[in-house]
């Protein structure tokens, strides 16, 4: 799973409505695929990427770091759209889990595959 | 042909031997892509790369078209089996074991649109007892309809049963805000007959949306 989706997921268990974003991921293992660069694409998604939540995912993972704040250029700025799309499409969790900060719901992640299936008093 | 959801749930249904059959078929595979291809042309989307929800992905088949044409997407499927193939094949696409009739958890607006190949009629099965259609329908719908951009189109194509399994779906997906209804490509022949369920998430301001037209 790339991280974009990760900064787009949110827990889906019944009720679980607030805090609820982001899930919070332990014991991850990553590895950088390379991806096309797209550059028209990622200035599309800018304004749905949660910005913080974003900087704070890269430091956990240890990730090279990413500005604190979107540069006010960022649609003509090479470097900082390069760096992006590294983050966001080129940077898979393999394995590891993602917790929901509000239920605790725990979410594994196989080979890239997160197990979204809920139990039958989660839905 | 008895259907296959008459049979097993999906997930014992799309086993290991039965995801890989389904893939290796070029028949089916081909069947599938138009039908992606289809399904991508309703969705009307504007110029330009975009981020796209397949529902009940499968091996990728139809992401791999979505691909093709420049956009990015995330696949979601109940049988592990399928998504193993999808993994195994290197598709684009985030791929997610999931259950679309428990809901799909994505914060609101995150996709410009949503395609699915030949799954809708499964959300129908009562295979479980916990697995009563219409709930499902209705967390299906409603968390779909959350995770979509304003006016963006979620189009299915799929395999009614009968009229009210078509009165069933449409009503949920009415009630939980969906505009839009079902197109019929080719309805008189036999063979190409596809039906489309085309749905819109609400309204562009001073916009109305308008059904697209059938083959
Ligand atoms: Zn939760």
């Amino acid at each position: 799973m790339r991280l974009i989706t990760h900064n787009l997921l949110q827990c889906h268990v019944k009720n679980c409505n607030s805090n609820n974003f982001p899930l919070k991921i332990e014991d991850a293992q990553v590895e950088l695929i390379e991806a096309d660069y797209n550059p028209e694409f990622l200035v599309n998604m800018l304004p749905k990427i949660d910005w913080p939540v974003l900087v704070n995912t890269a430091k956990q993972l240890g990730l090279p770091e990413i500005p604190a704040q979107v540069p006010e250029d960022a649609e003509n700025n090479e470097a900082f759209l390069q760096g992006l799309h590294s983050v966001l499409l080129e940077t898979h969790i393999q394995q590891g889990r993602m917790i929901c900060p509000g239920c605790g719901h725990v979410f594994n992640i196989k080979e890239g595959i997160p197990n979204m299936l809920l139990a039958e008093h989660e839905i | 042909m008895s259907r296959p959801e008459h049979i097993a749930p999906p997930e014992i249904f799309y086993g290991e031997v039965e995801a890989r059959k389904y893939t290796d078929n070029s028949r089916i595979a081909s069947i599938q892509a138009e039908m992606a291809y289809r399904a991508l042309e309703l969705l009307n989307l504007s110029e330009g790369p975009k981020f796209l929800l397949d529902i009940g992905c499968g091996s990728g088949l139809s992401g791999e078209i979505l691909e093709e044409e420049g956009h990015v997407w995330v696949g979601m499927d109940i049988s592990p089996h399928m998504i193993d193939v999808a993994r195994e094949r290197e598709v684009e696409g985030d791929l997610f074991v999931q259950d679309a009739g428990q809901g799909v958890g994505f914060r609101p607006g995150t996709f410009d649109g949503c395609i699915s190949v030949s799954v809708l009629q499964w959300l129908c099965n009562a295979d479980k007892t916990i697995n009563r259609p219409k709930a499902r329908l209705q967390r299906f719908f409603s968390t779909l309809y959350a995770s979509l951009k304003k006016s963006a189109r979620a189009v299915f194509q799929f395999y009614p049963e009968n009229d009210d399994q078509i009165k069933l779906i449409i009503d949920v997906a009415t009630r939980c805000g969906f505009e839009g209804g079902l197109l019929v490509d080719y309805p008189n022949s036999k063979k190409a007959k596809k039906y489309y369920l085309c749905l819109f998430a609400g309204t562009q301001t001073g916009r109305r949306n308008e059904l697209p037209k059938a083959l």
